[in-house]
């Protein structure tokens, strides 16, 4: 901006100088390298043998030897510990959509006295370090009969997944409207038929990509999971205990099989993404 | 069915749940901290702030969340508004940004571990440039603000996404004519930043504020991953105290203090970013 007159053109609010696109696009790789890097050095260390794993230097491609995640597999309680994570994944989706789609239904269709008191119970949630919970719970489950199980632990994990489960079926619900639920009414439809014919086809997307993030918040979740499980540990709780007496490349390939499925949710619900968080703000 | 009765019938089992698991646990960890076998008891706390860990661990989780929250903040600011200015491969680079969104802390701090080990990335590039002979031992006692500087930087990967996301969806929502009104009365890109979207952002950057300095005080597998129990820190002390010390009434204590800072935190940040009402979009 020397020129005065040159500051009156107009000019699109995107127009970049060349010198700026360059440091632009420089800043996004910079960026992208930043998050893709480290994962990509826990991948390869995963691929490479137990031996290559502590050997220095390290190469920066992988020799693809399976010794490593051989081992993970092969290790006394990994199998089990793996199963339990998906058994505690599942039924932690099923809970909080269970309970979490209803209400977000209820939310996004009726005005009702007490509907902002339970919109700031769910909200509340979110303000406090949930996990914590786990201490408190673990005394309530010995009393119940529910310490060391999946159950147990699936119904903490429940807690953690529920307001979002809230939050998104509302915002899905929200987005079908009304009219479409009113005219299958008129066409002969009871209430249900109609939620089942023509609102279910439409937010089966929605509903089952929440499901998926109900599923992944609890197949990351740590320190309940060490809490709560000891026969019946997660994949999580193993990978915690193991962390001081386990070799180095027995955590790299359990960082890897935690790593890997994880991507493949994200990517899954990539689209859903903002939707989800986007409505937390209000 | 009755109509009236049908929301209340659809929120009952969420109710219900949240009642059972979020709110009679809270007063239950409170019991079990100050309840004793011989009624009320400061026992636990006092237990508690004795051990020699307690005050390091209160110092370095307060610390850790001062530093990596206004850190995350400013990053997440720059990812959000490079997003925003995207018109190709929009959605590639988003997903790509929030990838650590996914992944699990323990992972995150097993990642970290690849780095920074001793046979790890970091010492194999500094001796493959020259910068040092062998390899150093980052992740020891002796030098235990390594094992720091890595957590943050661990931290710094992992949750900055969380805080993009949600600005991105904020800044999602401000109205287009808000900044073409802005151009028009001569604001730079810079000024527009200033003046148009920071203020706009202010219920988005309370949301992701309070999330994250929570979430920051919880910081516990990062750390156990990449310093053991050489790093104490709040969520790893209490967990230290339930799980090897079997003493559930201190690990309770813990929690409370855990509640009390981020409950504090949290009233903090609504009253300091308080939007007025009318003002939201």
């Amino acid at each position: 901006m020397t020129d005065a007159a040159l500051a009156d053109v107009p000019r699109p609010v995107s127009e970049v100088t060349s010198a700026g696109k360059v440091l632009y696009w420089a800043g996004i790789v910079l960026l992208c390298a930043w998050v893709l890097v480290p994962i990509y050095f826990l991948l390869s260390n995963a691929l490479s043998s137990p031996a290559e794993v502590t050997s220095f230097p390290k190469h920066w491609v992988p020799s693809f030897d399976m010794g490593s995640l051989q081992f993970f597999l092969s290790f006394g309680g990994v199998l089990k510990a793996l199963m339990n994570s998906v058994i505690v994944a599942v039924l932690t989706m099923i809970l909080s959509i269970g309970f979490g789609a209803p209400a977000g239904y209820a939310l996004s269709r009726f005005d009702f006295w007490g509907k902002d008191a339970f919109r700031l119970l769910v909200l509340m949630t979110r303000a406090f370090p949930l996990p914590l919970l786990a201490l408190p719970i673990a005394v309530m489950f010995i009393r119940v009969g529910l310490d060391d199980t999946q159950l147990g632990l699936a119904l903490v994990h429940t807690t953690l997944a529920i307001p979002f489960a809230v939050l998104i079926t509302f915002s899905i619900f929200a987005g079908v409207p009304v009219e479409l639920e009113e005219a299958a009414w008129t066409l002969g439809c009871n209430r249900w038929q109609a939620f089942r014919k023509v609102v279910l086809p439409l937010v089966l997307p929605g509903i089952t990509a929440s499901a998926i993030f109900a599923f992944t918040i609890s197949w990351n979740e740590v320190f309940a999971a060490a809490v709560l499980t000891v026969q019946n540990r997660t994949l999580t709780a193993f990978l915690l205990q193991s962390l001081n007496v386990s070799p180095l490349h027995l955590r790299f390939a359990g960082g890897a099989a935690l790593v890997i499925p994880a991507l493949v949710f994200i990517f899954a619900v990539r689209k859903y993404m903002f939707a989800m968080w986007g409505i937390a703000n209000r | 069915m009755n109509t009236r009765a049908l929301p209340y019938l659809l929120l009952l089992p969420a109710t219900l749940f949240l009642l059972v698991f979020f709110v009679y646990p809270f007063v239950q960890v409170a019991v079990q901290a100050f309840v004793g076998p011989a009624g009320f008891t400061t026992d636990n706390v006092q237990t508690m702030v004795k051990n020699f860990r307690f005050w390091p661990s209160v110092r370095n989780t307060v610390l850790l969340a001062a530093i990596v929250v206004p850190l995350q903040l400013v990053m997440a600011l720059v990812m959000a508004s490079i997003v925003a200015n995207l018109k190709s491969a929009r959605n590639t680079i988003l997903y790509i940004f929030t990838i650590p969104l996914g992944l699990s802390d323990l992972a995150a701090g097993i990642i970290w571990l690849a780095i920074f080990e001793q046979s790890g990335f970091l010492n194999s590039m500094l001796v493959s440039l020259g910068v040092v002979d062998k390899p150093i031992l980052f992740l020891s006692y002796q030098n235990s603000w390594v094992i720091f500087v890595a957590v943050l930087l661990a931290e710094l990967w992992r949750a900055t996404a969380i805080v993009m996301v949600i600005l991105v969806a904020g800044m999602g929502l401000i109205p287009k004519e808000y900044y073409e009104a802005a151009e028009v009365f001569g604001a730079g890109p810079w000024k527009r930043f200033l003046k148009v979207t920071l203020p706009m952002l202010k219920p988005s950057l309370q949301t992701a504020l309070i999330l994250r300095t929570i979430a920051a005080f919880e910081v516990f597998s990062v750390v156990q991953a990449l310093g053991g129990t050489t790093l104490p820190v709040l969520v790893g002390q209490t967990y230290d105290w339930q799980f090897n010390q079997q003493q559930t009434g201190v690990a309770a204590a813990m929690a409370l203090v855990i509640l009390a800072i981020s409950i504090a935190c949290t009233v903090f940040f609504l009253r300091v970013l308080r939007t007025p009402k009318g003002a939201t979009l």
